[in-house]
């Protein structure tokens, strides 16, 4: 099951990829989805599973349905996703980080220094 | 949808011995469904039921739509390939035409290059073949014969983990090409696990537990930590496992969990890890009431 993990649901896996790949460029708007049949063959999978994992993006309008050739990357989708995963930065990535800080006893002020250090540094840059 | 299989109080008794003990179990046509339990928990006889290959004591099976014993028309659209199968005393290539004969759907071309990927002799005498070789080809001819029900029963004895994933490989493509319902009874839950839509769980002759296989994964975990923070956590849910170290509590949850519990979680300073469909199943068979649980908190 090529890097799927099996404590969760693989459909859900299968849409968290596309979106990532979505959100990241890598399928670009307009561009064609993979179809359930290929997402089945590379990640070994039953067919059944990578189309509800297509299906679940389809029906939040990221992708569209073009009769007859398959899934498109809707227009908008990739703002969308970013502005999603915008919304999410701070209970996703910044509460944890507080909590930790806190429990280390690494007051507010040093953790902006430490933040400020590694925009600097580039060091947090990702690739 | 008309189910391709519908069993309804299916008992097998051997004297005192139940194998099966009042099964019922729909499967739809077009889906892959895992077979799974221990050994002689009854796969093999409920397959050889389904195959016509052995009688109910009590109940009634229907394969496509009718019974399936003595029944030419539902047996020439049903392969059965059994965990070291048998064969007459004949070569490879005899097998293979023997079954061009008998299934309606027969893929000739897939047959040969089955034939090849498994590197199988077609000269060869069967009884000359290695397990493996002879698992291969029941492989071969349970695919080949693209039959409307197709069941393996533990098909690959003697198979290296590279053919087994040539087998996987070969099943899901040819499944997409030509969707069929396929039961397959299996051990190697891990490696298959992706390639079921449904799994049904036998334990001791009994259904235990039938479920869609992507809504097992997530649905039971592991919490382990302090045993007074996994006490809080827990509350009155369904328990599989509790296991106990001085202060150090770690228990098997039946039931999703919520946003809110990872969060609780984290200020529980607890460890959540879900686990894998094989690691329910084990759970699940020594559970009696596993699938009533997993029901009612899903």
């Amino acid at each position: 099951m090529a890097g799927l993990d099996e404590g969760t649901p693989l459909f859900v896996q299968i849409a968290e990829r596309l979106a990532e790949d979505i959100a990241d460029g890598g399928l670009a708007e307009g561009a064609r989805v993979p179809s359930t049949n290929e997402l089945a063959a590379y990640y070994q999978i039953n067919p059944a599973t990578a189309a509800k994992g297509i299906n679940m993006l389809a029906a939040d309008g990221l992708l569209e349905k073009r009769r007859g050739i398959g899934m498109f990357v809707a227009a908008g989708a990739r703002n969308r996703l970013l502005e999603d995963r915008r919304k999410r930065f701070a209970e996703r990535h910044i509460n944890p980080l507080v909590a930790e800080a806190s429990r280390l006893g690494i007051d507010a002020d040093e953790l902006i220094a430490l933040i400020q250090k590694s925009v600097h540094t580039g060091e947090g840059v990702a690739v | 949808m008309t189910p391709a299989i519908s069993i309804t109080g299916l008992t097998r008794r051997y004297r005192d011995q139940f194998a099966l003990n009042d099964v019922s179990l729909d499967l739809e046509a077009g889906s892959i469904t895992g077979l799974l339990g221990r050994n002689g928990a009854g796969k093999t006889t409920l397959l050889r039921i389904l195959a016509g290959q052995e009688f109910p004591s009590t109940g009634s099976v229907q394969v496509l739509g009718a019974g399936p014993a003595e029944n030419e028309a539902v047996l020439r659209r049903t392969v059965f390939v059994r965990e070291d199968q048998t064969y007459p005393d004949f070569a490879v290539r005899h097998a293979l035409r023997a079954a061009s004969w008998w299934y309606p759907n027969w893929d000739a071309e897939l047959a040969d290059e089955l034939q090849a990927a498994f590197e199988l002799p077609a000269g060869r005498a069967i009884k000359k073949l290695s397990r493996g070789m002879r698992s291969a080809l029941g492989i071969t001819i349970g695919l080949a014969a693209r039959a409307e029900v197709t069941m393996f029963d533990e098909p690959y004895a003697g198979l290296d983990a590279v053919a087994r994933h040539l087998f996987y490989d070969r099943l899901l493509a040819d499944y997409a090409e030509q969707p069929r319902t396929v039961l397959l009874s299996t051990h190697l839950i891990d490696e298959a696990a992706g390639l079921l839509e449904r799994v049904v769980l036998l334990d001791r002759g009994r259904v235990v537990l039938q479920a869609n296989a992507d809504e097992l994964r997530g649905s039971v975990t592991r919490v382990s930590g302090h045993a007074l923070a996994v006490a809080e956590f827990i509350g009155g849910r369904p328990v599989w496992e509790r296991r106990r170290v001085a202060s150090q509590e770690s228990v098997v949850l039946v039931g999703a969990l919520s946003e809110a519990d990872h969060v609780r979680a984290r200020t529980l300073h607890l460890n959540l890890e879900p686990l894998t469909l094989q690691q329910v199943v084990v759970h699940a068979a020594g559970t009696p009431e596993a699938g009533i649980q997993l029901r009612t908190s899903a």
